[in-house]
């Protein structure tokens, strides 16, 4: 075992973070969406889930410290990626796990598969697959919310691969110009599939492209549960006061392949460890010990009934039926069966 | 002769016009990452070691920027073969493609040409609707593009081989299925055909298609998958007394349209099948030049056995009722006699 670095979130004023009751939700999304992403693998590898799945593990911070910030009427828009967001919007796993079971009880009645979860009553828009997107989708969200006089805002998550994307560029810039109540969150993990960055950007910070289109531009550590918080928290509050969209970038690893069973050969095993060490969930997790905020008893219980839910809704999915054949032709058009 | 799957064959068709001819270049996602998955589907493995990272030119996620810079790359002389992940995102790429690589030689009153190669994997394999489609059908329909689907190792190194001599901008769409790739890139329930390729240089001229069963009954057009569900249909039907005569016209634009009237004004009967979706599509258009050509030869009304007009589905129940089989090959047959 490595020894997890507990240095979380330097600088936070005590009055900026979230209270015990949210710290708690906080560390039990991150601990659900791990032990989602190690389960569905699980079965994934022993052929009982079909397709492929893109995995989120070590970024669970990201999703957890922006939604921790979101109200169920406000819209997340995710990616090929999208299990972490997804559950921190608040969907309830068991809708999730029948969809990668492909039944006919899943979030999108086995008609999207783990590339589209989605359950618009919690506010998380089916996933899009197609990199970038989602992004001027979002601007279209925030400009709905915008017209019809509300604070929605709508947040979009996407990778580093994204920002390489023509659709993101154009999505960004409407988004600045009319000023739009949406919030970017790049998750950049250091890969698109196999890509390095390094290979894929002349910049450092991908957040120094916000400049360009003229909205604030945020890096944080996005293995930093409080830190992605605090820099979602203002950026959401300044979109719901009419300020604009804002572009975050939270520098992240993925602890596990791109997809299905990526040997990882691109990527030095080195390198792997040093991330293992900033894993976002045992960070979070001393950080809440030694604050004292709680013991490693109420954490272990949080961790006990995430396992209860997981392996129930796991039950729950393998029971279910398939989809009637006849599902196939239904659902194209709204006002058509 | 050696034996090969599908993704070799392409392989040794791009190494050998590699080193026949300077010019030629590779440039797409994921391609020739070090330690990566040499696309997609594995065919330009190992290519970046004989050739180097300027030959096998790795991108960002930037679909539009793959198609424009081939596109101008063959403008000013070189002769680049792009390729996508899924055939899917050829529509991020659409206007490169259909406004400028399709128009370019017309409107500048054949001034310049653009000898670009376009490789595109195509099939469902439980991946959703935006990792599915088989969109042969939008490109035959845009004039100056020329457009094939190799089914067999043979005719995908032999194309290939005339698309990269061609000097006009070529689709090469491939199916995931027929691919054979290997280790992490393999394919759940792909078929994989292993075929026998010379050893010595050849060519599969553009515009040939082939009779790959002869029959005197009914005439079944089919092409990648389908093109083995037909073979496969015939060999029920045979035990049936009929005998189909199975023609893969291997090109799609420009069609050996002579190829596919001789043979149904021998049997008499035509069914296309095709994974494409059934409205306005590929089967549309060879069921409309046989009934304006061959009309008095026909004994029975044309079946087409397509996609229905569906989104391809997640689950892979419906996903096999999405995709055209030899059962629904062999029940259209039937329904002709
Ligand atoms: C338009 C488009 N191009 C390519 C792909 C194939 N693809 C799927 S994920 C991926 C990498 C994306 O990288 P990034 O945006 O950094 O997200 P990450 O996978 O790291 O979460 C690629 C290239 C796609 N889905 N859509
Ligand atoms: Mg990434």
């Amino acid at each position: 075992m490595t020894q997890a670095d507990t240095s979380l979130s330097p600088g936070t004023e005590a009055a900026e973070l979230p209270d015990p009751e949210r710290l708690l939700h906080m560390y039990r999304t991150m601990v659900l969406i791990r032990r989602h992403e190690e389960r569905v693998n699980e079965l994934y590898l022993q052929g009982k889930i079909p397709s492929t799945l893109h995995l989120y593990i070590g970024q669970e911070a990201v999703a957890t410290g922006v939604c921790a910030n979101l109200r169920p009427d406000d819209t997340v828009l995710s990616t090929h990626r999208p299990h972490g967001h997804a559950l921190a919007k608040g969907m309830e796993p068991r809708k999730l796990i029948a969809e990668l079971f492909a039944r006919a009880t899943g979030c999108c009645r086995a008609k999207g598969g783990s590339m589209h979860v989605g359950d618009v009553s919690v506010g998380m828009l089916p996933a899009i697959a197609i990199v970038g997107a989602n992004v001027p989708i979002a601007a279209g969200v925030a400009l709905a919310a915008k017209m019809q006089k509300t604070d929605r805002v709508a947040v979009c998550f996407f990778g580093d691969g994204a920002a390489n994307e023509g659709a993101w560029h154009e999505g960004l810039n409407v988004a600045a110009i009319w000023d739009l109540p949406v919030i970017f969150v790049c998750e950049n993990n250091l890969y698109a599939a196999s890509t390095p960055v390094s290979l894929a950007f002349k910049i450092e910070n991908i957040a120094d492209r916000a400049a360009g289109y003229g909205m604030p531009g945020v890096v944080v550590d996005g293995n930093d549960v409080l830190a992605v918080y605090r820099a979602s928290r203002q950026a959401i509050e300044r979109a719901r006061r009419g300020g604009g969209p804002t572009l975050i970038e939270c520098k992240t690893y993925r602890l596990c392949g791109h997809s299905r069973s990526d040997p990882r050969t691109y990527r030095s095993r080195e390198e792997e460890a040093e991330w293992q060490k900033r894993d976002p969930i045992p960070r979070f997790r001393q950080w809440l010990l030694a604050e004292q905020r709680f013991t490693a008893e109420q954490l272990d219980k949080v961790d006990q009934e995430v396992e209860e839910t997981i392996e129930e809704a796991i039950a729950i999915a393998s029971s279910s039926p398939e989809p009637q054949v006849a599902e196939l032709y239904t659902g194209v058009f709204k006002d058509l069966s | 002769m050696a034996r090969m799957s599908i993704a070799e064959a392409l392989r040794q068709a791009i190494r050998e016009e590699m080193r026949r001819d300077e010019r030629v270049f590779c440039i797409g996602e994921d391609i020739g990452i070090e330690g990566g998955f040499g696309g997609a589907f594995t065919v330009t493995l190992g290519l970046s070691d004989e050739f180097g990272h300027e030959r096998i030119l790795d991108t960002p996620v930037s679909e539009t920027a793959i198609a424009g810079v081939a596109i101008g790359a063959a403008l000013a002389g070189m002769r680049p073969i792009a390729d996508v992940q899924y055939g899917d995102f050829l529509f991020c790429m659409m206007d490169q493609l259909a406004n400028q690589a399709a128009k370019l030689r017309y409107m500048s009153g054949g001034q310049v040409s653009v000898p670009l190669v376009m490789r595109a994997p195509v099939g469902a394999t439980a991946r959703g609707a935006q990792h599915a489609q088989s969109l042969e059908a939008f490109f035959c329909h845009i004039p100056g593009l020329k457009v094939v689907a190799p089914a067999t190792a043979y005719d995908a190194k032999g194309l290939l081989k005339s698309a990269v001599r061609d000097d006009n901008p070529v689709i090469v769409f491939e199916h995931k299925l027929l691919y054979g790739s290997k280790g992490p890139r393999s394919e759940r329930g792909a078929l994989s055909p292993i075929g026998e390729v010379p050893e010595e240089e050849y060519l599969v001229p553009i515009g040939q298609g082939i009779v790959r069963r002869e029959g005197k009954d009914v005439t079944i057009v089919a092409k990648l998958l389908m093109m083995y569900r037909a073979l496969a249909a015939a060999d029920i039907l045979a035990e049936q007394g009929i005998e189909a005569e199975v023609i893969d016209p291997r090109t799609l634009v420009p069609l050996d349209k002579e190829l596919i009237l001789a043979s149904v004004r021998k049997t008499g009967r035509l069914v296309i099948a095709e994974e494409d979706n059934l409205t306005g599509g590929w089967a549309a258009e060879i069921a409309a030049i046989v009934a304006d050509e061959a009309f008095i030869w026909l004994d029975a009304p044309i079946k087409r056995v397509s996609a229905p007009d569906v989104p391809p589905p997640f689950a892979p129940l419906l996903e096999r009722e999405y995709v055209p089989n030899e059962e629904k090959i062999v029940a259209a047959v039937l329904s002709l006699f």
